[in-house]
């Protein structure tokens, strides 16, 4: 992790993973047009366990997805690792995510078709184009990491849902971003798998110095979260730092 | 790209139902355009060689305006001594050219001293002839397969009708170019299969015993045929001799030879003709059963695997590789369909080889069929196949990997 320290130091001053001035949203429903998000501002550092709350609506997934570069503001100004990302083209964006950013879903989203290990093998493969050796390295680390070793040759129909949902979390954490989202990671999980999970991403976080942002509702992430934004109508309307300054 | 085919591969398995009933639907078409290019290549090229190396010869060489006035067997068009020395010496030199026989044809009466009918004489070399159409001694039924002078093969039907028995004598009596009459008695050596095509129904005689009927003085020759080496090169020879055969020309300028192939002096090049369309119209079927189904396919993939495809595009695979996963998926159903279909196809083919159907073909009985199929035919099928399979997944494949990540992974 020295290579990031190197990227966000600039003096002793330490740089901001994410970069949010006035962030809006707008979706055009017909006739009607939705602000889904207005005017959002906030920074994020790095190695950060953060986490979105607020209600149905109050614009979370909204906020995620443009974190993730998976959809555009319709105004404001994003920054993300040192980029500009509202002006990346559709490829830019899609090589951006591949090299900084990992994705965890509520509905796990492996693909079927392949084993536990070719599913967490896949980015290095099929984005990064790591080699072979390499591949093995990294894939076997974290299968160990995640507790997923004795699974590995299975097929994601054969594992249960706390099972997939480390199987997750090692194929976002397996090309080693920056950044990790996390869109409602414990909803479909039990509460004991829910906890193993979150326990699972932090001390990812602690090992690698990844940032986690989530959005959720489940209180068991917000009870692990080191900071909190509350959304509500597509407005910031807190920040709580466990153990630090509250806002809102 | 070994990572995209295994991924292409496994998709294909995870819906094995439908993979099974599309590679089915194309092995089906491949097998039968296969069947059929070979069975009627089998039935093309036997009826081809049975035109050309029973009768006609793969080209002929004859007089300007003679086949024009073919019907009348004119003797006033021969191709004279000279000329026939031009034609000679050009066939010698020239390599493609396997063999040649000069032919003098000739309309007469056929008398048996109690009946006379019409009969179309053949006047040739019998050696000559035998060399340049091969099959012609074949299709003596009954009596000798040589010929010497004095000797004549009478065709079946005449035979038959005027009860002419080997060892017969008969009396041929023929017109010469000058009108004058002669006859001249004949013993019956062979009875002749009849053939289906121009000169299929004709006699053969000795091309000096022609002479000798016809009074002339000096050989005057109705047509050349000739064999080439390579039927393949068969109108490129023509060409080729027809380029300089042009350059000798009558006092009128007008030149003096024309050359034909097989194809312009038989009828059944039409039959060849439509037999080549069918194939055509077989091959574009199997381009539609193709495209439609792995189409198809190829579109209920994409609807079926939205969210899929908006996880991997999510996590950074590139619109380009996305569309190559489903182009592979559509190749790998076309070359899956297309390697069973082959075999499938070439064992049928042995099959019907092993079981030597036979079949009638004009006046020709109990033809075997023996089809066979060309590597290159082999290859077009399965390259049209695959091509059109590629075809068929492109738009699929260009809407997946222009899925925005977003919507896609909101599909429900």
């Amino acid at each position: 992790m020295c290579c990031k320290d190197e990227v966000f130091l600039k003096g002793e001053e330490i740089m901001s993973l994410i970069e949010a001035e006035n962030i809006s949203k707008d979706y055009k429903g017909g006739e009607v047009n939705v602000r889904a998000l207005k005017g959002v501002s906030f920074k994020i550092e790095p190695a950060s366990f953060v986490s979105f709350i607020g209600p149905s609506g109050s614009g979370k997934t909204t906020l995620l997805n443009l974190i993730g570069c998976l959809d555009k503001p319709t105004g404001g100004k994003l920054t993300i690792a040192d980029t500009d990302v509202l002006g990346l083209q559709r490829k830019e964006s899609a090589s951006f995510r591949g090299q900084h950013i990992g994705f965890i879903f509520q509905d796990f989203n492996l693909i079927p078709v392949l084993t536990v290990y070719e599913n967490i093998e896949y980015p290095l493969l099929m984005v990064r184009n790591t080699p072979a050796g390499e591949r093995k390295r990294r894939v076997e680390t974290l299968l160990e990491a995640v507790g997923m070793l004795e699974q590995k040759d299975k097929y994601p129909d054969q594992i249960s849902g706390g099972q997939k949902q480390r199987v997750a979390v090692a194929r976002a954490l397996v090309t080693n971003p920056e950044l990790i989202l996390a869109d409602e990671p414990t909803a479909n999980l039990d509460s004991k798998t829910a906890y193993t999970v979150i326990e699972l991403m932090k001390n990812m976080r602690d090992e690698r110095n990844t940032t986690f942002i989530f959005s959720t509702h489940d209180p068991k992430i917000v009870g692990e979260a080191e900071i909190i934004y509350t959304l509500a109508d597509g407005e910031l309307t807190g920040r709580q730092v466990k153990g630090g300054e509250n806002n809102g | 790209m070994g990572n995209i085919f295994k991924i292409a591969i496994r998709n294909l398995l995870r819906y094995k139902r439908r993979t099974l009933l599309t590679t089915s639907l194309i092995t089906i078409g491949v097998v039968f355009v296969l069947v059929f290019i070979s069975i009627s290549g089998s039935f093309k090229s036997m009826m081809i060689s049975q035109i050309t190396d029973s009768m006609l010869g793969d080209l002929q060489i004859h007089r300007r305006g003679y086949v024009a006035s073919i019907d009348n067997l004119p003797l006033n068009l021969n191709i004279g001594a000279q000329d026939h020395k031009i034609v000679e010496t050009l066939l010698k030199q020239e390599i493609e050219v396997e063999a040649y026989s000069p032919r003098i044809k000739f309309g007469g009466l056929f008398s048996n001293f109690a009946e006379t009918t019409n009969i179309r004489l053949n006047g040739v070399y019998p050696e000559q002839e035998f060399k340049t159409v091969p099959l012609l001694p074949s299709r003596v039924k009954e009596g000798r397969k040589t010929l010497n002078k004095g000797e004549i093969w009478v065709p079946e039907l005449l035979a038959r009708g005027m009860s002419i028995k080997i060892g017969d004598p008969i009396v041929i009596v023929a017109t010469n170019k000058d009108g004058s009459v002669n006859g001249k008695q004949f013993s019956v050596v062979g009875i002749l299969e009849s053939a289906t095509g121009p000169g299929g129904r004709d006699g053969y005689i000795h091309l000096e015993d022609a002479m000798e009927t016809l009074r002339m003085a000096e050989k005057e020759i109705s047509e050349v045929a000739v064999r080439v080496k390579n039927f393949n090169q068969v109108n490129a020879v023509t060409q080729k001799l027809e380029n300089t055969l042009v350059k000798k020309v009558n006092p009128k300028g007008q030149p003096v030879f024309e050359v034909h192939s097989w194809e312009k002096l038989s009828p059944f090049f039409n039959i060849a003709r439509m037999i080549e369309v069918m194939t055509f119209f077989i091959k574009l079927m199997l381009i539609a059963v193709v495209l439609i189904s792995i189409m198809n396919v190829m579109i209920m993939a994409v609807y079926e695997r939205i969210r899929e495809i908006g996880t991997i595009a999510a996590i950074g695979t590139l619109p380009g590789k996305i569309l190559s996963m489903f182009i592979v998926e559509g190749f790998c159903l076309g070359a899956i369909g297309v390697i069973v279909g082959n075999l499938i196809g070439l064992i049928i083919i042995f099959i019907i080889n092993l079981a030597g159907i036979k079949f009638d073909f004009g006046m020709q009985k109990d033809l075997v069929l023996s089809p066979t199929i060309a590597p290159h035919d082999l290859l077009t099928t399965s390259i049209i196949v695959i091509l059109v399979s590629v075809m068929a997944s492109l738009q699929p494949a260009f809407k997946a990997s222009r899925m925005e990540p977003i919507k896609a992974l909101r599909h429900v």
